[in-house]
C-alpha cells in the first residue's frame, strides 16, 4: 500500500513536471510564431512609479505580457546593464537608464535602437523639454532614449536657522540670497559670522557639480576632448567653492553618507541643493522632529539646472523591438508620467504634463504646504539647454571631483587638490 | 591493491605471445586507472572554477580589453610595465601591505594568547568558545557598516570618546595610518576568535606526556609555553598564517565600506585607504578596463605567493628555534 502510494505520488509529480515544461515549451513557441502574446521585459532600477502602469498597459494590450524587473540600487543596475550590453544578450526589451549614466550608453549607442525610426509616428520631440529631447540623442543624432523623469534645481533651506541669524527666511526674502553664487557665498560668510561659525552648506560636491552643470561646456566638449584645463568655467567653479570651505561655510560632509544623514537631524547647516527628488530625501533623514524646519524656494544660484532624470532605451538584443519601443513610448506620453509622478513624485519632463493642474495643485506638507508642483515646473522652464555629457563625465564627476572636494575639506591644499583633479580627469580620459 | 597489479603482468608474463584476454586488460586498467577517476572530481572541478580563470586573467591581462569589446587589442605586457609605474597601483599595495601587517600580526598573536586562556579549566567552557566566534558569524556588510560609524570622524562614537577623556579627535578618513589602523580593527575583530578556536583545537590535541615530563623536570607555565606548546604548534600556526595572508592581502569590503562616499571605490579622498583588491576592482568595473584589471589581479597574485612564502620561512625558523632540548 505504502509503496504503490510512493509510485503514485511520483507518476502525478512526472505528470505534473512534464505539463509544466510543456506549457513553457508551447509558450514560448506560440510566442515566436507571432500569433500568440507576445511577451516583453523592462528593467528599471529605484522607484519608477510603474507598478500600476504596467498592469493598465497590459489590459489595454491583449495580446502584450510584460514582465518587470525591478533593482533597488542605480549603481549595480548600470554596472550589470553595460556588462549585459557587453555579453550581447540578457538585457530587457526597455531598459531605463539614469542620466549620469546616460553618457556611457552613448559611447556604445551601435547596440541600441534609434527611437525615431523604430518608434510610433505619432511620438513627436515637442512631446518633451527641448533639452530633455536633445539629451537623448547621441552624437549621430539618433534618438537613443524616451524622457522619462527630470531633476529640476531648487535650493532647500532651514527657515528657523536662518531666522535666528537675522537672515531673510521668508521665500521671497531668501529670493535674493539665492539669486546668484556671489550673493550665495556672501550670504554664507554672514552666516557663519553671525552664528559664531556654523555651516552654511552640506556637501561641497553637490554645490560644485550644480555650478559645473550650469556651464555651456562640462569636462568633455563635443568632440570628446577634456576641457578641465582650458575651460575657464571650471577652474572658477573651483575656486569659488574651495574658497567657502576654507571660510568655514561647509559642513564637511559626504552626501548620501551616515554622517550626512545625522548632519540633517542635528541642524548641522542651514541650505542643500534640492533637485525635485531630493524633498523626500531631505524628509526622511530630517525626520518628523524637524517637520516645518526645511522650506525650499522657486530660486537657484545664477538661474536654473536639472539634476538627474532617467530615458527608456530599445536595446538591440530586444527580439520585439517595435513592440517594446511602443510600450516605452506609452510610459513616458504626459498622462502616464503624471501617474509616475503622483505615485513615487518623478518629476515628468513632458511639456504637456509640466502645465497639468495635477501636478500643479501638489503640495508638501513637510515643507510647510508649498506648492512643490507650480514651484519645480517653473524651476523646470528655466533651463534652456542640456550641457553635452562625454563618456566619463560621471566618473570624472564621482571619482575624481568629489574626492578632490574632500580632501580640501580635510585639510589639502586647494591648490594641490586641483591637480589631483587635472590628473584623475586626465586618467579617466585617456 | 599495488600486489595485484604487481602480480597480474607476472602472471601472463609466461604466455607472453598470447593477447591477454580482455577481462584481464579490463581488470589491469580498473587498478592503473580508477584511482584517477575517484580523484578526478576534484580537479575537474578545480580546473573549471580555480585554474582556468587563472589561466584566462592572464590571458586577458595582455589585451587592450575594455568591457563590450568586440576585438580586443593584443599589447603584450604593456599593462604590467604601465602597472609598474603607476603611482596609485603602488599606492595601494603600500596601503595593502600596511592594513595586512596591522590586522594578522596583532591578529595571531592574541589568537594563540586566547587560546592558551581558552585551554585553561574555565567555568562553562563551550560558552567562552562561543562567545569568541560571535564576530565572525556576524555579516561582514553589518560589521563594515557598523564599524564605519563608530569611527565617524564628526559624529562618531570613536572620536565621541576620545573627546570625553581628552584627546583630540581623529581623522579617520583622511589620516592615512589611522584609516589603516580602523580598518585593522574591523579585521581583527572578526577573525581572531575564529583563529583562536583553529589553534585551541591544535592546542588541545598535544601529548600530555611531553607537559607532564616537563612539569616533573620543573619548567613552569611560562617556560611550558614557550618551550612546547608554540614549537609543537608549528604546522596549526603555518596553516593559520599563510591563510590571514591570503586573506589580508585580499582585504576589499571593509576598506569599501569604510569610505565616507556610498558605493565609492576611491579609498578615501586622495586613495588613503585603497587596497590593491580595491583598485582591481575600480580598474574592471568602474573603469571598465578589464585587461588592467587582470594585470593587477596577477600581480596580487604574485605578492600572496611571495608574502605566504615568506611567512611560512619565517614561521618554520621561529618554531624551530625554541624547539624543546631534549
Amino acid at each position: 500500500m505504502r509503496h504503490l502510494h510512493k509510485g503514485v505520488s511520483l507518476a502525478i509529480g512526472l505528470a505534473v513536471l512534464g505539463a509544466s515544461l510543456a506549457a513553457c515549451g508551447g509558450g514560448g513557441t506560440a510566442g515566436s510564431a507571432g500569433n500568440g502574446p507576445i511577451e516583453l521585459s523592462i528593467g528599471t532600477f529605484t522607484e519608477f512609479g510603474y507598478e500600476d502602469l504596467i498592469p493598465e498597459y497590459e489590459r489595454l494590450h491583449p495580446g502584450i505580457k510584460i514582465t518587470h524587473h525591478k533593482t533597488g540600487e542605480g549603481g549595480p543596475y548600470h554596472q550589470n546593464l553595460i556588462t549585459k550590453l557587453a555579453a550581447g544578450n540578457g538585457l530587457e526589451d526597455v531598459v531605463a537608464v539614469e542620466e549620469g549614466h546616460f553618457s556611457d550608453i552613448i559611447d556604445k549607442s551601435s547596440k541600441f535602437n534609434d527611437l525615431t525610426e523604430i518608434g510610433p509616428g505619432n511620438v513627436t520631440p515637442d512631446r518633451w523639454l527641448t533639452w530633455k529631447y536633445e539629451a537623448g540623442k547621441d552624437r549621430d543624432g539618433r534618438l537613443i532614449g524616451y524622457g522619462t523623469d527630470i531633476g529640476p534645481l531648487a535650493l532647500c533651506y532651514r527657515k528657523d536657522l536662518l531666522q535666528a541669524a537675522g537672515l531673510p527666511a521668508d521665500p521671497e526674502g531668501v529670493k535674493t540670497l539665492f539669486a546668484s553664487w556671489d550673493s550665495y557665498f556672501a550670504a554664507g560668510d554672514e552666516y557663519v559670522a553671525r552664528t559664531g561659525g556654523k555651516a552654511w552648506f552640506d556637501a561641497s560636491s553637490q554645490l560644485y557639480n550644480s555650478m559645473v552643470n550650469q556651464l555651456d561646456t562640462g569636462y568633455l566638449d563635443r568632440g570628446d576632448k577634456l576641457t578641465i584645463e582650458t575651460n575657464p568655467g571650471i577652474k572658477a567653479a573651483w575656486d569659488r567653492i574651495t574658497g567657502a570651505i576654507r571660510r568655514g561655510q561647509s559642513a564637511k560632509l559626504i552626501a548620501f553618507g551616515n554622517e550626512w544623514k545625522t548632519g540633517f537631524q542635528q541642524g548641522t547647516f542651514a541650505t542643500t541643493v534640492c533637485p525635485s527628488w531630493m524633498l523626500g530625501v531631505v524628509e526622511e533623514n530630517a525626520g518628523p522632529g524637524n517637520a516645518g524646519k526645511w522650506a525650499v524656494t522657486d530660486a537657484f544660484p545664477n538661474g536654473g539646472g536639472n539634476w538627474g532624470g532617467s530615458y527608456l532605451t530599445v536595446p538591440k538584443q530586444s527580439k520585439h523591438p517595435k513592440e517594446a519601443a511602443e510600450l516605452a513610448a506609452w510610459l513616458t506620453a504626459p498622462e502616464q508620467q503624471l501617474k509616475a509622478f503622483q505615485a513615487r513624485g518623478n518629476f515628468p519632463s513632458q511639456v504637456q504634463a509640466l502645465t497639468s493642474p495635477q501636478l500643479l495643485q501638489r503640495t508638501e506638507p513637510y515643507f510647510g504646504d508649498v506648492k512643490v508642483g507650480q514651484l519645480y515646473a517653473d524651476q523646470a522652464k528655466k533651463v534652456t539647454r542640456a550641457q553635452y555629457k562625454g563618456p566619463g563625465d560621471g566618473h570624472i564627476q564621482e571619482n575624481v571631483t568629489s574626492p578632490a572636494l574632500q580632501a580640501v575639506e580635510q585639510g589639502t591644499p586647494p591648490d594641490q587638490a586641483w591637480q589631483q583633479v587635472v590628473d584623475g580627469a586626465k586618467r579617466i580620459v585617456k | 591493491m599495488t600486489t595485484v597489479a604487481d602480480q597480474l603482468p607476472r602472471q601472463d608474463s609466461p604466455r607472453e605471445p598470447a593477447k591477454p584476454s580482455l577481462r584481464h586488460r579490463l581488470s589491469r586498467w580498473d587498478v592503473t586507472f580508477s584511482p584517477y577517476l575517484y580523484i578526478a572530481p576534484f580537479f575537474v572541478v578545480f580546473g573549471l572554477t580555480g585554474l582556468f580563470p587563472l589561466l584566462y586573467t592572464g590571458y586577458v591581462s595582455l589585451f587592450d580589453w575594455e568591457v563590450g569589446d568586440d576585438d580586443p587589442k593584443f599589447i603584450g605586457l604593456a599593462n604590467f610595465t604601465a602597472l609598474l609605474g603607476d603611482p596609485q597601483f603602488w599606492n595601494a599595495v603600500v596601503n595593502t601591505v600596511s592594513i595586512f601587517l596591522l590586522s594578522s600580526v596583532p591578529q595571531v598573536i592574541i589568537a594563540v594568547l586566547l587560546a592558551a586562556l581558552l585551554s585553561l579549566r574555565l567555568r562553562f567552557p563551550a560558552g567562552w568558545r562561543v562567545g569568541i566566534l560571535l564576530p565572525y558569524s556576524a555579516s561582514l556588510v553589518a560589521l563594515g557598516i557598523i564599524f564605519a560609524n563608530l569611527f565617524g570622524p564628526r559624529y562618531g562614537l570613536v572620536n565621541a570618546m576620545l573627546e570625553a577623556v581628552g584627546l583630540d579627535r581623529v581623522e579617520w578618513q583622511a589620516n592615512r595610518f589611522a584609516s589603516h589602523l580602523a580598518i585593522a580593527t574591523m579585521v581583527n575583530w572578526r577573525w581572531t576568535g575564529y583563529n583562536a578556536l583553529i589553534v585551541l583545537a591544535a592546542m588541545q590535541a598535544l601529548p600530555r606526556d611531553v607537559y607532564e615530563a616537563a612539569v616533573v623536570d620543573g619548567a613552569g607555565a611560562v617556560r611550558r609555553f614557550f618551550s612546547i606548546t608554540l614549537p609543537m604548534l608549528r604546522p596549526t600556526l603555518i596553516f593559520v598564517v599563510v591563510t590571514s595572508t591570503i586573506g589580508g592581502l585580499q582585504i576589499f569590503t571593509e576598506p569599501k565600506l569604510f569610505d565616507a562616499m556610498p558605493g565609492s571605490n576611491n579609498g578615501g579622498s586622495q586613495h588613503q585607504f585603497q587596497t590593491l583588491t580595491l583598485y582591481l576592482y575600480q580598474s574592471a568595473f568602474e573603469g571598465f578596463d578589464l585587461g588592467y584589471a587582470s594585470a593587477i589581479a596577477w600581480l596580487l597574485f604574485l605578492l600572496i605567493v611571495l608574502i605566504a612564502l615568506a611567512n611560512f620561512l619565517i614561521t618554520r625558523r621561529i618554531a624551530t628555534t625554541t624547539g624543546p632540548k631534549r
